[in-house]
């Protein structure tokens, strides 16, 4: 549905995005993940035909962006960042003229309208102005907009950035729902958002690409992964010793009065909660708590996008 | 086409939309009402050889107020759309360049021309109600000179033309910034500057060239416009008109076009 081949956009001297590709295929839900100023929008915005590409290669739906921009552009739904709207209009009124200008035929736009204000529940809100409606209801007509005229592909932009959380689960919802049969490309640094939506991850830092591949593998196959959490009255020692066992990286300890908490790194899929209660039995220290952590996104994530490459 | 049209229906709704719309129309179809009726009392005076349309336009009420239209009838065209990001839906959206520049141009030459259908009919109705019974010598002779159909449509075109100009170059300010104040200083002061520069510049270079007759004549509208208001058609200013405009129409669609090319 979408490919992406060699990509790269620079402004001036500044390259936002450097030499990228990816692919997303029909039917996927994938998440662009990045920090702020990674090149997630820029990419997006290349998509969709809003800016040209430096050099490279990119098509939606078979369709060259550059050289067959209007046949791409049919086929795709955008949703900007800040979801720009008309305020002057009301959101039916609005809707309808999105279908017209997007070439739904005329006969159909009323219905397919209707569609769209049911299925992002919006349908009481028709005759109210885009100015005065809540950031949650614009964020909802931006989707209807994106959805009016039936995109196989659709591509979002943050889009619940700003909302509050009874908001952004609506949203998410909405977004699981409409996915259905359609192809989506969702960009958020907000990451458990990623975890609950996409089947696939493409995390983006620096204009470069740095991982893609489904959360699970993610997760799986990173370096550093793991976190244990040990309260404990031990001596100086322990720390050394606790370094010592296969698969902990690293440990850092606090001390509390009598109680040390130890923080150990482990790695991948390791477990040394058994061995550490052994040896904690073996050396008489009293255990208050111990909790490992699992990885997630989030650690991921920081590690894939905190290094300076 | 049918996109341009949607585009365009789009652009004449929201200018209605603002508040500046109604401004415009009431307080120049006001001047334009005081306009006509001092003209009126002028040709009542006595025997002139200027026709009432003539002297309705050729005067300086209605060319000191007719620049100012332009600048609030376009400032918002491209300005607004830059500065709410609406840019960007519209151009993801499956509609070219060309489609939204000629939209926004002739939706502010729609709007331009509700805006002078009124006084067109002042015209018009002057002539039937002068032709009922008033027998004052005057006002049927300046009836008939109003009643001739060449000499208000001749005005009334090149009216159509140099507003049609004047909103290209609206139209091209506002493409070029995203404050719409920004945008009405530009062109306020370009067609201030085209509208009287021709003129002032024999004055202000102190000579009596006649060149610069020459080159006011092709160049300065309220020539122009005495002559239309004759009901002359001067095929020259029309071919000058028309291809400014459209040179202008050109190089914002060039502008129009690069901007995406910038940084974001």
């Amino acid at each position: 549905m979408i490919q992406v081949e060699h990509l790269t956009k620079k402004y001036g001297t500044f390259t936002a995005v450097n030499d990228i590709s990816f692919q997303v295929g029909k039917g996927e839900i994938v998440g662009f993940l990045g920090p702020n100023g990674a090149g997630k929008s820029t990419t997006m915005k290349i998509l969709t035909s809003f800016l040209p590409a430096t050099s490279g290669k990119v098509s939606i739906a078979g369709f060259d962006v550059f050289e067959q921009s209007i046949e791409a552009r049919k086929r795709l739904g955008y949703l900007p960042e800040n979801t720009p709207l008309y305020p002057d209009m009301k959101v039916g009124e609005y809707l309808r003229y999105r279908a017209a200008l997007k070439g739904v035929p005329r006969s159909k736009i009323r219905e397919r309208v209707g569609d769209v204000l049911d299925l992002c529940h919006l349908a009481d809100r028709e005759k109210q102005l885009i100015g005065s409606l809540s950031k949650g209801y614009r964020q909802r007509t931006g989707l209807a907009d994106a959805l009016v005229h039936d995109p196989d592909l659709l591509i979002l932009d943050e889009p619940t950035i700003g909302l509050d959380p009874n908001q952004i689960r609506t949203v998410r919802e909405l977004i699981k729902n409409l996915a259905n049969k359609r192809t989506v490309l969702i960009s958020t640094h907000i990451l458990p958002e990623v975890e609950i939506m996409c089947s696939r991850v493409i995390v983006i830092h620096k204009g470069k690409i740095r991982a893609t591949d489904t959360a699970e593998n993610l997760l799986k196959n990173h370096r550093s992964v793991g976190e244990l959490r040990l309260e404990a009255r031990a001596g100086d020692g322990a720390a050394g010793v606790l370094r010592g066992i296969a698969g902990v990286k690293d440990v850092t300890e606090e001390r509390d009065g009598d109680w040390t908490t130890f923080k150990l790194r482990l790695d991948a899929n390791t477990r040394p909660g058994e061995q550490i209660l052994k040896l904690a039995q073996e050396r008489n220290w009293p255990v208050r708590e111990m909790h490992q952590k699992s990885a997630t996104l989030e650690d991921v994530f920081a590690d894939l996008t905190m290094s300076e490459h | 086409m049918r996109t341009f049209l949607v585009l365009l229906s789009r652009e004449v709704r929201s200018l209605f939309y603002t508040p500046i719309a109604y401004v415009v129309l009431v307080f120049f179809l006001a001047l334009m009402g005081f306009n006509f009726q001092s003209a009126v009392t002028f040709v009542n005076q006595g025997p002139t050889e200027t026709t009432l349309v003539e002297v309705t336009f050729y005067n300086l009420i209605f060319w000191f107020v007719y620049p100012l239209i332009f600048p609030l009838i376009t400032m918002r065209a491209f300005s607004d759309e830059y500065r709410m990001g609406t840019i960007e839906t519209l151009s993801t959206a499956p509609v070219n360049d060309w489609q939204i520049v000629l939209s926004k141009f002739f939706g502010a030459v729609a709007f331009y021309v509700i805006l002078f259908l009124p006084t067109f009919l002042y015209f018009k109705l002057f002539g039937w109600i002068a032709t009922t019974g008033q027998k004052v010598h005057d006002i049927a002779q300046a009836a008939q000179a109003a009643q001739s159909a060449g000499t208000y449509i001749t005005t009334y075109l090149l009216l159509l033309l140099l507003g049609a100009f004047f909103i290209s170059i609206g139209i091209f300010a506002s493409s070029l910034v995203k404050d719409q104040v920004n945008a009405a200083i530009i062109s306020l002061a370009t067609v201030l500057l085209y509208l009287f520069v021709p003129n002032l510049l024999g004055l202000m270079l102190n000579s009596t060239d006649p060149r610069f007759t020459r080159m006011r004549g092709f160049l300065s509208p309220f020539d122009h416009m005495r002559d239309f208001a004759r009901g002359m058609i001067d095929t020259r200013q029309v071919v000058w008109y028309l291809s400014m405009t459209v040179l202008l129409l050109v190089i914002t669609h060039q502008v129009f076009q690069s901007r995406k090319l910038k940084a974001a």
